[in-house]
């Protein structure tokens, strides 16, 4: 971090936690006795509570979304360039509630964490989530901060499908619902690429069965190739192109199985190494699954417009042109159920070369209709 | 506002539901909105003119006329509008039929190249019609499809529509006498209502 803070950065934050001890029933049909969430504030809760915006994190995401937690920090959180003052997500207006989702391996309570009733780590035993879970675990924290209605839940990716479940779960608690760069379920091809990742994983020896931790390892062959599969999904062929083309490390072809020798090889090793070193491996599987089962029109016979007629949010929704892992088409499923519903949306597919990772980025449309739509809300 | 937005909110009843193609920077959605208390909802490509509507708190949705309404459910409107886009379209019968499959009635409003100044300019220069108006030349104009009031109207009777209102209207939006008794010569601009 430089030595001065920017004027538009949220500036040092701590994170909190919470301890809940009320029993948490899950969709899985199992529950959670009790449970820690991890979460970031910015900004201020104004008198009449009306101005809480709680931001979901997607797959690899967690509490940190903006400014520094200490002076030596490198990077700020996942999503400073939009939350702070002044920013799309101003914090001069907005009270916002960032928090490491149930099941998360960044201070919440997930798989590396001690299961009470064993004394040992959950590891594979920690019980498989779906969305709804965690809108429910949110919707507990939202109680404990004494916020009884967001002014906006916003999310992107499996951020987005947290938003569009809390419409749906507790439409009386959301007011606005933006709706990132997601999809209403995963395709065929989207469980598919999840499942190689989980392979990855499952069955690398190191892994355990999920318990190991016991054995002082991490199954981090399966979890690097995991990422990497995941990061191919998240650029888009052009950005790939662009980035790294056919660009060789070395001057010549080593004719060898082992060399890295395309610069893609060289990126993709590096970010499955770095996140290896930082990501729980259960926490990745269990992540890949709750995307997997998500698909709220399954309680409403298939039929997404009749999911959507039960929130009383407005819905902004955004979709990249060259994402491919949650294409324009899957977002207009969404903008086509809520239209029928007869809801209050607008939609914008905003011409973007970087795939699904778009939605992590400063991209001028992408901020300004995302600024435009908050800066509307009565707070 | 507009003079021709000012014609087709007094043709639109109070709580209606709205769908605006081509809603441009909102400006009649927006007045529907606050003085006619409509649900709408408007189509449009324009990045500039998204972001406006999303900051006016109006319903835009980024869709291209061009590849259909088919998204939309039969008779889920009451109204749908569009303003000087009919002429730049692929295919404006299509869109012009599923615009009253979706919507109970339509309200369209296109230029008139039947107009005297454009037969004149056609008839004494032998070339397209140019003017400060329509200011492209053959090719570069979106306008890709021209017609008359009485084109227009051949094109309703074949497809069996009912045209409820019309009115011809120079190019500032004012009916005159003139305008009535000789539309397809004297108007300039036609506001249609039609219905199936």
């Amino acid at each position: 971090m430089s030595s001065s803070l920017p004027a538009d950065c949220v500036g040092l934050v701590s994170p909190q936690t919470v301890h809940f001890d009320q029993p948490l029933a899950l969709a899985c049909g199992r529950q959670l006795d009790q449970y820690d969430l991890v979460y970031e504030t910015y900004g201020q809760l104004n008198a009449t509570r009306s101005n809480a915006v709680l931001i979901c994190h997607a797959l690899s995401g967690h509490h940190h979304a903006a400014g520094y937690n200490s002076l030596d920090e490198r990077k700020p959180g996942w999503w400073d360039n939009a939350i702070g003052p002044g920013k799309p997500i101003d914090t001069n207006k907005f009270f916002v509630v960032s928090l490491n989702n149930l099941g998360g391996c960044n201070g919440s309570t997930g798989p590396a964490s001690t299961n009470p009733a064993t004394g040992k780590p959950y590891g594979g035993e920690f019980p498989v989530l779906n969305v709804v879970d965690w809108v429910h675990s949110q919707a507990r924290l939202a109680d404990l901060l004494n916020i009884k209605v967001w002014a906006a839940v916003i999310g992107g990716s499996l951020g987005g499908m947290q938003a569009l479940q809390w419409s749906i779960t507790y439409p009386e608690r959301v007011r606005n619902a933006v709706v990132i760069a997601s999809a209403p379920k995963l395709s065929a091809q989207n469980i598919a690429f999840n499942e190689v990742a989980r392979q990855a994983i499952l069955s690398d020896p190191e892994y355990h069965g999920g318990q190991f931790y016991a054995h002082n390892v991490v199954p981090k062959r399966g979890l690097m190739l995991a990422r990497m599969v995941g990061h191919i999904t998240y650029l888009s062929d052009a950005a790939m192109g662009s980035k790294f083309g056919r660009e060789l490390k070395t001057d010549h072809l080593n004719y060898d199985f082992h060399s890295v020798e395309f610069q893609v090889e060289s990126y993709l090793r590096y970010q499955g190494e770095e996140f290896s070193g930082r990501f729980d491996a259960n926490t990745y599987v269990l992540m890949t699954k709750a995307l997997d089962y998500f698909d709220p029109a399954a309680a409403f016979n298939d039929d997404l417009s009749l999911a959507m007629a039960q929130a009383q949010a407005n819905f902004l929704v955004v979709s990249f042109t060259t994402d491919w892992r949650f294409s324009p088409e899957r977002s207009r499923e969404i903008v086509d159920a809520l239209l029928e519903a007869r809801k209050s949306v607008s939609y914008l597919e905003v011409d973007a070369p970087q795939g699904h990772d778009a939605f992590l980025l400063p991209i001028e449309r992408y901020f300004t209709a995302l600024r435009g739509y908050l800066n509307r809300i009565d707070c | 506002m507009r003079a021709d937005l000012d014609i087709i909110q007094d043709w639109i009843p109070q709580g209606s539901r709205v769908l605006d193609l081509g809603c441009g920077s909102g400006e009649l959605l927006d007045y529907l909105t606050q003085h006619k208390g409509v649900q709408g909802y408007g189509l449009e490509i324009d990045p500039d003119n998204i972001a406006t509507c999303v900051s006016k708190g109006l319903n835009v949705i980024e869709q291209n006329l061009d590849l259909g309404l088919t998204n939309l459910a039969t008779g889920s409107f009451d109204v749908v509008v569009m303003t000087q886009s009919l002429q730049a379209l692929k295919y404006p019968d299509k869109v012009l039929a599923e615009m009253l499959r979706v919507g109970k009635t339509c309200i369209i409003t296109f230029p008139n190249f039947g107009h005297w100044r454009c037969r004149w300019y056609l008839a004494s220069k032998g070339r397209m019609p140019v003017s400060d108006f329509l200011p492209y030349t053959w090719y570069n104009t979106p306008n890709i499809h021209f017609c008359t009031f009485r084109d227009f109207e051949a094109l309703c009777h074949k497809s069996q529509l009912t045209i409820l209102d019309r009115l011809a209207v120079d190019r500032l939006h004012r009916d005159s006498m003139l305008t009535s008794l000789w539309p397809n010569l004297l108007g300039e601009i036609g506001i249609y209502r039609v219905t199936r």
